[in-house]
């Protein structure tokens, strides 16, 4: 099965391309050496309201990893996922699923 | 084991004791404003509160820092006064805790920026002649009572 990566026959605005529509956003979170461990699995639980275990294991992922998936969805959203990220100090990026 | 007085204590009312000492608050009261004042500025440290949110796309960056940096800026100046406004409180409630918590990070992300801070950093041992060790022990002071504050809000289950 491709279907994850086959754009969906639906109707589409005119003129817009259909991988920049339809591919969902990603927000990814970034190693940093300042922001302490519990306070970025604090802002994982209080942003996305995970539970602590899905908080730390996001925390302990952008820690040994250098980066984790934290939120995914339509631009607006990642867009403002991404913003309360940065409000709340965290290096965090968008990019579309490839 | 804990061989220190908490700073910060949940009460059953569910607001926060804030136990610091005197010269635990002098050293605070006067950063918020000099972050304020550098806010505007180009310095490296303040950078790092506004970061590149598209990593290889400078066009959608530059407008997305077009859309978001003010208000951006107003959240970041927010937790700051609130924190300069209740410097000598006792007690605070969860939200102006949760502010303290914003302007500490923000404190500790800059001055950890200026200073080049990296994992090793916290490995190494101090060398207290060297012109920096002030800075260095008020960064790892700001993450200590950052820390303490995290425990007390994670504690009150909101």
């Amino acid at each position: 099965m491709s279907s994850s990566t086959a754009p969906v026959e639906v109707d589409r605005p005119v003129g817009k391309d259909v991988s920049e529509t339809d591919r969902p956003w990603l927000v990814i979170v970034w190693n940093d050496p300042i922001n302490l461990m519990s306070y970025v699995t604090f802002v994982f639980q209080k942003l996305f309201g995970y539970s602590l275990e899905k908080a730390t294991t996001l925390m302990l992922q952008v820690h040994q990893q250098g980066k984790a998936v934290v939120s995914s969805g339509g631009r607006e959203k990642a867009e403002f996922d991404t913003y309360r990220l940065h409000a709340h100090g965290l290096w965090a990026t968008m990019e579309h699923l490839s | 084991m804990r061989r220190f007085a908490p700073r910060v204590k949940r009460t059953r009312r569910g607001d926060y004791e804030l136990r610091l000492p005197g010269e635990e608050r002098e050293l605070l009261r006067s950063l918020p404003g000099q972050l304020r004042q550098a806010m505007p500025t180009d310095d490296a440290g303040v950078g790092r509160l506004f970061p590149p949110a598209f990593k290889d796309d400078p066009e959608r960056d530059a407008e997305y820092r077009r859309m978001v940096h003010d208000d951006l800026m107003a959240e970041h100046l927010q937790a700051l006064q609130v924190m300069e406004e209740t410097i000598d409180a006792r007690r605070l409630s969860e939200e102006q805790l949760t502010s303290w918590l914003g302007a500490l990070n923000d404190l500790r992300l800059v001055l950890g920026t200026r200073l080049n801070v990296t994992e090793e950093t916290y490995q190494e041992e101090m060398d207290p002649e060297a012109p920096d060790t002030r800075a260095y022990g008020l960064f790892f002071y700001l993450g200590w009572l950052e820390e303490q504050i995290v425990e007390a809000l994670a504690s009150g289950g909101g």
